[in-house]
């Protein structure tokens, strides 16, 4: 029977003959990802089962991102635990501070996640390697700490739904834009439980850090996956990341979509999530006198070197509006080099900005940018609930890298053509 | 397993960081993420759980973020199990590994805060206590039956390997 990418990837990775949407299944997982956060209460639920080894060391990797630099005490504690099972069970994919980075940016430049693979991660984001075309999804403490013991995972095979995007591309407008528009258009569950597949004219065109960005955020619509077919542009990238054979997989014509969405999406203008839902989304033209306290540039949706690329260009010889705190984090230690070598890193912090060493750190209001009562911020992230980046009563506005610094020049969300 | 207790009433699209903040993350301790459960939408909830309490909800429940803190934090601040129309894909997997009880039901608007409900877990039958009225929902399907009654995922794991050493 006709299959879609995502049912190929889980059948390959099954011993089974067929699937379908709905059936339990039990995969062999590639790889399982844990973070600073998740990866001790799974490491605590591997001890409490008695158990003293783990099933590959290979396939497991742990990144202490999140309140890493570790913010106190406890977090320290935390990132302790980390270094020590890696040490104890012999994980070489541990990474310190220093070679850690931002995990949904880490893993696909170090070539630990290939187009083929089936990887689960104890974060939610982890569907940001659908567009290398990996079956790749967030799963829980417990879930990981299963993959220990056995390099197994259960799930119920998603129906798929699929999103063709044509037309052209408008300047400021990018891969951000394409999934805030699409969440904004099908809302916070228009695809809860099923795998989201992005295809068209527009996806084919599109950089592999805008791909990345569109992956990433299929979970804020409710996707299992978010897997986009690896094409020339996914291929060279897989093949300068990693030396490792893999393999590629396509949907079969015929196969079964539950739904399929079709955006044209010529007239489309940057696009803003106001608070307090990414489904609650506006061009960025209808936004007028919306004032900031704080801008932040980084995380795993657009922390990426082309998102820093593109806030240089418009902060270049400018300077952030005074009073406004302008946050820039590269997402890892490599585009945080590089960030210096091509002279971004001068340009923001001549701007008036903190340019900060890799971390999730604000975009879960963990460290490094947590906002007070009343304050307003704008920011590349994922997330605008109430109080994701401190106080309850603060607000997040999440846009495209392009939107927030020229907002952060302007000091209230604004187009970047505004600046002219 | 029949559970009975009063509802605590939450709209749709209740988030992870609803349910337990990331600021208390550097726990993973039930007890200690239970008394700030739902602490940014509802900062008396916590405090108001009885033990064997009962949460509704609208649609999507537990959107947002893996965090097992999460179900984690509901089991420990009291509450025995969990109504929505509809779960996040997340919170559903965690519910399940860790043994927190949860049921859909496609209406919840007949059920207000407050009311005295009787949730029988094999039948998938709700009983309003205050107003009388009964809900029929559907048990979990057999594979995610038996992780639930060997105790949670660590447990039907452990279970099916007994006898293989790791």
């Amino acid at each position: 029977m006709p299959y879609t990418i995502a049912e190929k990837i889980l059948l390959a990775h099954t011993d089974k003959k067929e699937i379908r949407p709905g059936d339990f299944i039990e995969v062999n997982v590639d790889l399982g990802l844990g973070n600073d956060i998740t990866a001790p209460l799974a490491i605590s639920e591997f001890k409490k089962a008695g158990l003293t080894k783990v099933f590959d060391p290979k396939k497991i990797v742990l990144v202490p991102d999140h309140f890493a630099p570790a913010k106190d005490l406890r977090s320290a504690n935390n990132c302790r635990i980390l270094a020590d099972f890696a040490k104890e069970q012999k994980i070489k994919n541990y990474f310190e501070i220093g070679c850690m980075g931002i995990e949904h940016a880490l893993l696909p430049e170090l070539g630990l996640v290939l187009p083929g693979d089936l990887v689960i991660g104890a974060d939610s984001h982890t569907c940001t390697y659908g567009a290398l075309g990996a079956y790749a999804t967030g799963v829980g403490s417990t879930d990981l700490a299963r993959s220990f013991v056995d390099g197994k995972c259960w799930f119920k095979v998603p129906p798929s739904v699929k999103f063709i995007y044509e037309g052209k591309l408008n300047k400021w407008v990018g891969g951000k834009d394409l999934i805030l528009f699409t969440i904004g258009s099908i809302g916070v569950d228009g695809a809860l439980y099923k795998v989201m597949e992005f295809c068209g004219p527009v996806i084919e065109k599109l950089s592999m850090d805008g791909r990345f960005t569109m992956s990433n955020m299929a979970i804020e619509a409710g996707g299992r996956a978010g897997l986009i077919e690896p094409d020339e542009t996914a291929i060279k990238y897989a093949r300068a990341a990693s030396k490792r054979k893999f393999k590629i997989y396509k949907s079969d014509k015929g196969a079964h979509y539950e739904k399929v969405y079709t955006f044209d999406i010529s007239k489309m203008e940057p696009q803003v999530a106001c608070p307090h839902l990414p489904s609650n989304v506006k061009g960025v033209s209808e936004l007028k006198n919306i004032e900031l306290d704080q801008v932040v540039i980084g995380s795993c949706t657009n922390g990426r070197i082309s998102d820093l690329r593109i806030a240089a260009k418009i902060l270049k010889g400018k300077k952030i509006k005074p009073g406004l705190k302008l946050i820039v984090i590269p997402a890892t230690q490599k585009i945080y080099l590089e960030a210096v070598k091509e002279g971004l890193a001068g340009i923001f912090v001549k701007a008036g900005a903190v340019f900060s060493t890799p971390t999730c750190g604000p975009c879960l209001g963990g460290h490094v940018g947590i906002l007070t009562s009343g304050e307003r911020c704008l920011a590349t992230t994922n997330r605008n609930f109430i109080g994701r980046m401190g106080h309850p009563q603060s607000e997040v506005y999440l846009s495209n890298p392009a939107v927030a610094a020229a907002s952060a020049i302007k000091g209230n969300i604004c187009h970047p053509e505004s600046l002219k | 397993m029949v559970i009975k207790g009063t509802v605590h009433k939450f709209g749709d699209d209740i988030n992870t960081d609803d349910i337990i903040a990331a600021k208390y993350l550097v726990s993973t301790e039930a007890k200690e993420l239970g008394s700030h459960c739902m602490e940014t939408i509802a900062p008396e909830f916590a405090r108001k759980v009885k033990p064997g309490d009962i949460i509704v909800a609208g649609k999507n429940f537990g959107c947002g973020s893996s965090r097992e803190h999460a179900p984690l934090a509901i089991k420990g601040c009291g509450i025995a199990a969990v109504i929505a129309t509809s779960f996040a894909g997340i919170f559903f997997r965690n519910a399940i590994n860790i043994g927190l009880p949860f049921v859909e039901l496609s209406d919840t608007g007949k059920i207000s805060d407050g009311d005295l409900l009787e949730i029988d877990l094999a039948s998938g039958i709700i009983k309003n206590l205050t107003t009388q009225a009964t809900f029929k929902t559907q048990a979990f399907p057999q594979f995610l039956q038996s992780i639930v009654e060997d105790g949670g995922l660590m447990n039907y794991v452990k279970e099916r390997r007994k006898g293989i050493n790791v």
